[in-house]
């Protein structure tokens, strides 16, 4: 009787775990996440992730990024805007073999105002996307990344 | 400017040919000091204790990023808990250290006039584990580096303070230091001086040299390239391999005594360990 | 997962450091040379009473030990927010801060 029982309880665990871990997933669901983060190229990423490619330059995106990378494995990035109604902020790193970065949802109420640290495999222009009122806002910077002569 | 350079480094030569007795540390210091100052005019004193972000806006500016939230904080957490924990024996670090080992890493390294040696912070940190009946850590990174870390967090802003007491025996070690820094090896043949005496600010492949003076206040470091914290000694491994000569063991007479002299170039400057570096 | 969420102006400014490899997938093990298998956060959220006031999903190119700044208003000096991620082998990890 035991036994059973806490194989019952066991069951309810996982199946709790199991559950709490996709409730994780609000915004996103892991089939268009796939889309979006395992395209091989910008255009493919952006239709994953909005549907569209349709993207507008904009200076009202302030987008801080190094122009030569200390490391390419950290890379600090900083991606603001005023522009109105803000919904999604995200970051395309143009050579990576996959390259959407990050993607971040901003809710009402948030500040359209991201920080991050990326990898970028190599010299390369990484694009920061800003969805604002329904349309795709952008900006564009290379950034250098290099082989130093201090390994070790 | 390149015979400003050649006279100090023929009177640092000079220095460290001459007989010991006529060493004079503080003399060494006061001229790295003028050398850097002419070489480096708008540099202020206390920012050499940030090394290459001293003298590189680009790459200052990514460092200052990574400080909002700078990757060994949590190895500090790590080196807390760790010297916090008693030992078998019941002990802890704090007992083998003055102040129970807060606000004391700007001092090492130290002469201990009873052995008769350079005494690092890492050394110590060991010895007082064989002491109270543990096993020692292995040196260069891993728990030794968080707990270096930790107690380099407790020692932030404090001036560096290495001496070299009136013992020949502490001379000498100083002087084998200075001698190590100034001292061509490996296929490369290069010393230490050659890139952070005789180039800072200049660039190696893209990598730009720091200076001599500060390099040692802001460890042990937190390297990106090692994805991981590390001591000062870890990188003077690296460097020396990768000058393709083959380093020394950490923690070994040529290694301690080297920090002893290294340290003491950036007496004064505040001790602001642990760093973040690329 | 470190995090230190404080008032700033009227807006709660928050500032993360996740503890995670973000094992791309694309590394091979030095003694091995197997590929060491992809293992990366791929969403992390923060709820704020109830309301999810932020989320970030990372492909694998987010770097090790994950950083993250943004910031949201309604908040209150003394609340506790909730964090939380998932990563692609689905393993979770929930953080609760409070807002100083």
């Amino acid at each position: 009787m035991f036994y059973k029982r806490r194989l019952l309880l066991r069951g309810m665990l996982s199946f709790t775990t199991a559950f709490s871990a996709l409730a994780l997933m609000p915004g996103i669901v892991f089939a268009k996440w796939s889309k979006a983060f395992d395209a091989d190229t910008t255009d493919d990423a952006l239709l994953g992730m909005f549907d569209s490619k349709e993207l507008v330059s904009s200076d009202q995106i302030k987008f801080k990024i190094p122009e030569i990378a200390e490391n390419g494995a950290v890379v600090p990035v900083t991606v603001k805007t005023d522009l109105p109604n803000v919904s999604n902020i995200s970051i395309f790193a143009e050579k990576n073999p996959q390259p959407l970065a990050a993607s971040f949802t901003i809710p009402e109420g948030t500040a359209a105002d991201v920080s991050v640290r990326i990898r970028l495999g190599e010299t390369m222009n990484v694009t920061a996307v800003v969805k604002a009122d329904g349309k795709l806002y952008s900006t564009q910077k290379e950034v250098k990344v290099t082989i130093g002569g201090c390994g070790g | 400017m390149m015979n400003k350079i050649c006279l100090v480094l023929v009177l640092l030569g000079f220095l460290s040919v001459a007989n010991s007795s006529y060493a004079d540390p503080e003399s060494d210091l006061e001229m790295i000091r003028q050398y850097y100052q002419e070489m480096f005019p708008d540099v202020a004193f206390e920012d050499y204790a940030n090394g290459v972000y001293a003298l590189d806006e680009n790459a200052r500016e990514q460092w200052q990023e990574i400080e909002e939230f700078p990757p060994y904080e949590i190895a500090v957490d790590t080196g807390e808990e760790l010297f916090s924990t008693p030992f078998k024996d019941g002990k802890t670090y704090a007992d083998c250290f003055p102040d129970g080992g807060i606000g004391i890493k700007q001092n090492y390294p130290l002469f201990d006039a009873e052995s008769g040696r350079v005494i690092t912070l890492e050394l110590a940190i060991n010895e007082c584990r064989e002491k109270h009946g543990e096993k020692p850590l292995k040196y260069g990174k891993g728990e030794i580096a968080s707990i270096s870390a930790y107690m380099a967090y407790t020692s932030r802003d404090n001036p560096v303070n290495v001496i070299v007491p009136d013992d020949p025996r502490a001379i000498e070690a100083y002087e084998k230091g200075k001698k190590f820094y100034y001292s061509r090896r490996g296929q490369l043949n290069m010393a230490c001086s050659t890139c952070h005496i005789a180039n800072p600010g200049n660039k190696i492949r893209a990598d730009i040299l720091s200076p001599a003076m500060g390099q040692t206040t802001h460890f042990p470091v937190f390297r990106s390239k090692w994805e991981e914290m590390g001591t000062l000694q870890r990188r003077y491994a690296g460097c020396n391999k990768q000058v393709r000569a083959k380093p020394f063991e950490l923690q070994g007479e040529e290694y301690r005594n080297l920090e002893y002299f290294h340290t003491y170039m950036s007496n004064g400057l505040p001790a602001n360990g642990p760093g973040a570096r690329k | 997962m470190k995090v230190k969420a404080k008032m700033r102006k009227d807006m709660v400014s928050v500032k993360l450091l996740a503890q995670h490899p973000m094992e791309t997938g694309l590394r091979k093990d030095k003694e091995t040379g197997e590929t060491i298998p992809a293992k990366f956060i791929q969403e992390l959220s923060c709820m704020y009473k109830e309301k999810t006031v932020f989320i970030a999903n990372f492909g694998r190119a987010v770097s090790k030990n994950p950083y993250l700044a943004f910031s949201f208003s309604g908040g209150q000096k003394g609340d506790p927010l909730t964090l939380s991620w998932i990563d692609n082998t689905g393993e979770t990890k929930t953080t609760e801060a409070v807002i100083k």
